[in-house]
């Protein structure tokens, strides 16, 4: 990397830093329990809009990992989602109603929030429909990974998201409250994702599964992105660049192995294809608040149109880590 | 009465977890001698002491400010063993252990043990030239250079250091009489070893020394055992994994049962919060349980596996995780396949008759312009491979590493030509995977018989005649690594069982049947008129080898029906 192009970087951070500065107007404070937590708490920070059904199961799974406290934004939610969040004691919960898009789909907001009261933890940036699995975590709490990464000297550990669906239609069986999604949304592509490198970034682009398959084959360029750094020890001078896919400084997206070998990965299951899919397209075509004009919604609703299935007779139904780590999607790296 | 038996212990965090051990030890009448980091906090550390006050046998010893990798573990440990047989004169044996150690058996068969073997030091000491181990190159040069800089803060400065020491050739005197020894720091010494080191007249002078050394506490004591011990056991009673990095592996709640058949002594490094090894190690166990010899082997396997993955990883393996740089690949792809390039075009089904031969699915070509053609005509493959050509086309090799990896355990066999996508040709001739077999020349025999005007043929052949030899070309340079073969069309249909038997046998080398059937050749009337008109209109035909102009060119067992190879 020459010394122009990192001088480039840094600009772009400083950039995105002061972004985020003056984003934090967009933010009121419903509660701020960000006092409660101790100096190695592990955050987890998100941003959501209208996700009440998705609650219950997304708080009750990541305190069973072991996260500590909750950072939470609600983009002007109207189906009580807000309530609820205020009433948990160990959210800390954050409001706005300013435009989804021009925080760059909530990275600033995020940014700021981890300026202010992410310095020194683990943080784990992660949507709602996102559940994070790495390995051994049915018998090791998320602590004792990032005790294990603070021990390496490891700042971030990369997770990618992989796409989970139903067998049939995707509103055939209503997600319930309190559900576990994956109970429906049980199956998922087992090995056609694409990769390539970013040169300017350092990380990878992956694309494939179940979107590229069926709605993007045609245009695979367009193909949503799944590479993720959900889990960073986070600095005040981090900040994420897009989304979660990757962030600055750019070392932050060195989580693959370039010499021999493989580093340990993570996956964020994507419990996106469930019965409430259908509502939250139709809403967001109306919103135009997604990426890139929203084609990603464009496309799903031309899916969803002729009830097409996204199961196919190679989908693989989701087991646990153990399967994902011999199918080679993620990886136990040195941990044994 | 104590035991034969002491502990000192080197704490710096999780001293809940130390406490614990520590009561366990000293309840089967073990002294502890417990050293606590200066730079713990005061009140924790006050904590702690009130936690074992009601247990004599207990003691804590100076406190020094722990840095790894520099003396200052060593002068803990020599605080604490000198405290240790200073106070308790029935010890005979003395256990270095760390906050992070789990007694895995109970102490009294350990003591059993070590009663069994009362003059034997148990202290991992091999030479400098003997180990393997140590990460970062730096072995002999420990006990020649100086290190006056911390590696963990002033990386940059230590290793400028080094060099300028190695560029300078300045070297230490290694003390007369010292033969320098490395080994695990975790020890167990009996009492007449640990007093000959401790109280040498000559202590001063090997402290001096040993203080510039690097990482002192895995030499210290491993060469100084030597001067004075009778009898030495070279290995450490602490079972420990260490990693690439030269870190000790942490044992987790799950590795329960691996500990369990270890029979080792003690363990570290436990994670503090592993309530359940907590739990179950230091409950009171049934006495009489087996008496076994430590054999940490059983668990090597294990860990053995994770260094193995980090280091070298799954061959063909292509994730988030690992994505290897050009030529660093460690296997291309990670199962042998085999390329027809040009057979399709010279036989007729040639991959239902290839699909026979070697019994497994044969694919068309997986390359093709128009659709990804898998085997059986299927729209979607193993792994949810997509038969779209336009996602293969965005990323070719991606799609070729997923379609080999997808189907670990079974060969695949597909066609290629000069009409299909092109870009995985140097990708596969580097992979040694990859078994190529090449007839040149032979898309000419579908243009041969294309309904089109032969201004367009004369171009299109142009087209794949260039493709081709471009082909050919990566084929024969020097990086190939593929095993590659190739014919011109004449050469082939000249004899065209010897090479496909061949290349069978290669593909399938246990089934020892011969093929009996050939594949049925392709009408070739005509053939040679029309690479001559092809000649006529300006275009030169290279690949194709020799064929007359006037008789068309059929293998000679053409007339009795379909050919059978007589063997």
């Amino acid at each position: 990397m020459r010394l122009w192009d990192r001088y480039r970087l840094r600009l772009r951070r400083k950039r995105l830093r002061y972004r985020a500065f003056r984003k934090r107007r967009d933010l009121s404070a419903v509660v701020d329990r960000t006092r409660d937590y101790g100096r190695d708490a592990i955050l987890l920070v998100a941003v959501l809009r209208n996700e009440r059904i998705r609650l219950p199961y997304f708080l009750r799974y990541y305190r069973d990992l072991g996260v500590t406290h909750f950072l939470m934004v609600d983009n002007d939610s109207d189906d009580g989602s807000r309530d609820y969040l205020a009433a948990q004691r160990d959210v800390s919960l954050w409001t706005t109603r300013a435009s989804y898009r021009a925080s760059r789909y909530g990275a600033d907001w995020i940014n700021w929030l981890l300026m202010r009261h992410g310095r020194g933890h683990w943080i784990l940036a992660v949507d709602v429909d996102e559940f994070f699995i790495y390995p051994f975590c049915d018998t090791r709490p998320i602590r004792a990974l990032t005790d294990w990464l603070d021990a390496g000297g490891v700042r971030s550990f990369p997770a990618m998201v992989l796409d989970m669906y139903p067998k049939g239609p995707v509103d055939a069986e209503p997600y319930r409250e309190g559900g576990n999604p994956f109970d429906i949304a049980s199956y998922f592509d087992g090995g056609n994702y694409m990769i390539a490198r970013n040169g300017f970034y350092g990380n990878l682009w992956i694309q494939g599964g179940p979107r590229a398959r069926t709605m993007f084959a045609d245009r695979p360029r367009e193909a949503p992105s799944l590479n993720k750094i959900p889990l960073v020890k986070w600095h005040w001078s981090y900040c994420f660049v897009s989304s979660t896919h990757m962030l600055l400084p750019r070392g932050l997206n060195l989580v693959h192995e370039e010499w021999g070998g493989e580093k340990a990965s993570g996956c964020l299951l994507h419990a996106k294809f469930l019965s409430t899919f259908k509502a939250k397209v139709a809403e967001e075509l109306e919103r135009r608040q997604h990426f890139a004009e929203s084609r990603e919604y464009i496309a799903y609703a031309e899916t969803l149109k002729d009830d097409a299935q996204l199961w196919c007779k190679w989908s693989e139904k989701y087991i646990n880590w153990r399967q994902l780590e011999i199918l080679g999607i993620m990886s136990k790296g040195g941990w044994a | 009465m104590t035991a034969t038996l002491g502990f000192v212990m080197l704490c710096h965090t999780a001293l809940n977890r130390a406490a614990e051990v520590a009561r366990v030890w000293a309840s089967a009448g073990c002294p502890v001698v417990i050293h606590v980091d200066r730079r713990v906090e005061a009140a924790d550390y006050r904590r702690l002491v009130e936690a074992l006050g009601d247990l004599d046998i207990v003691s804590f010893s100076r406190r020094y400010a722990c840095d790894w990798g520099t003396w200052s573990l060593v002068a803990a440990t020599q605080a604490g063993a000198t405290q240790l047989l200073g106070r308790h004169k029935d010890v005979r044996h003395v256990y270095l252990a760390s906050g992070a150690c789990l007694p895995l058996r109970p102490v009294a068969e350990l003591i059993d043990y070590l009663d069994a073997r009362p003059q034997t030091d148990f202290i991992e000491s091999v030479t400098t030239a003997d180990v393997t181990w140590t990460v970062g190159g730096l072995a002999e040069e420990r006990f020649t250079l100086r290190f006056p800089f911390s590696w963990r803060k002033r990386r940059g400065l230590f290793d400028f250091y080094v060099r300028l020491q190695r560029r300078l050739g300045i070297r230490r005197q290694i003390p007369k009489g010292l033969a320098p020894h490395l080994g695990s720091q975790w020890w167990c010494l009996t009492r007449r070893t640990l007093s000959a080191i401790l109280e040498d007249p000559d202590r001063a002078r090997h402290d001096a020394y040993f203080r510039r050394v690097w990482i002192p506490d895995e030499s210290y004591f491993q060469t100084l055992a030597r001067l004075y011990s009778t009898r030495i056991e070279s290995r450490s009673l602490t079972l420990s994994k260490f990693d690439v990095q030269g870190k000790p592996h942490t044992f987790y709640d799950d590795h329960l049962q691996l500990l369990r058949r270890s029979d080792c002594f003690v363990a570290r490094k436990i994670w503090p919060q592993a309530d359940r090894l907590y739990r179950a190690f230091l409950a009171p166990q049934p006495p009489g349980s087996a008496r076994a010899e430590p054999n940490p082997g059983k668990i090597d396997r294990l860990f053995a596996k994770a260094v193995e993955r980090r280091t070298r990883g799954r061959a063909g393996l292509y994730m988030q995780s690992r994505f290897l740089l050009q030529d660093h690949e460690n296997g291309k792809t990670c199962a042998p396949y085999s390329v027809f390039h040009g057979f399709s075009d010279l036989f007729e089904n040639f991959d239902i008759w290839l699909s026979k031969a070697v019994g497994g699915r044969v694919h068309g070509h997986l390359f093709a312009p128009g659709r990804v053609e898998f085997a059986g005509g299927e729209a979607i493959f193993n792994g949810a491979l997509p038969d779209s050509a336009a996602l293969r086309d965005y990323n070719p090799r991606a799609f070729l590493t997923n379609l080999v990896w997808n189907t670990r355990g079974e060969r695949q066999c597909f066609q290629f030509s000069p009409r299909d996508n092109q870009a995985c040709n140097w990708f596969v001739a580097t992979d040694p995977n990859a078994q190529i077999s090449v007839i040149t020349g032979s898309w000419a025999v579908p243009l041969s018989r294309a309904n089109m005007n032969f201004s367009d043929i004369r171009k299109e052949a142009a087209r794949l005649q260039r493709i081709e030899t471009e082909h050919v070309r990566i084929l024969r340079t020097m990086y190939v690594k593929a095993r590659v073969r190739i014919w011109t069309m004449a050469e082939f249909i000249e004899n065209p069982m010897e090479p496909l038997q061949v290349i069978i046998d290669e593909i399938s080398p246990r089934s020892t049947r011969p093929l009996t059937e050939a594949p049925k050749l392709v009408d070739l009337a005509g053939f040679g008129q029309f690479l001559q008109s092809l000649k006529n209109q300006g275009m030169m035909p290279t690949l194709m080898g020799d064929f007359a102009t006037t008789d068309d060119p059929q293998p000679p067992a053409r007339e009795h029906g379909r050919p059978y190879l007589v063997r």
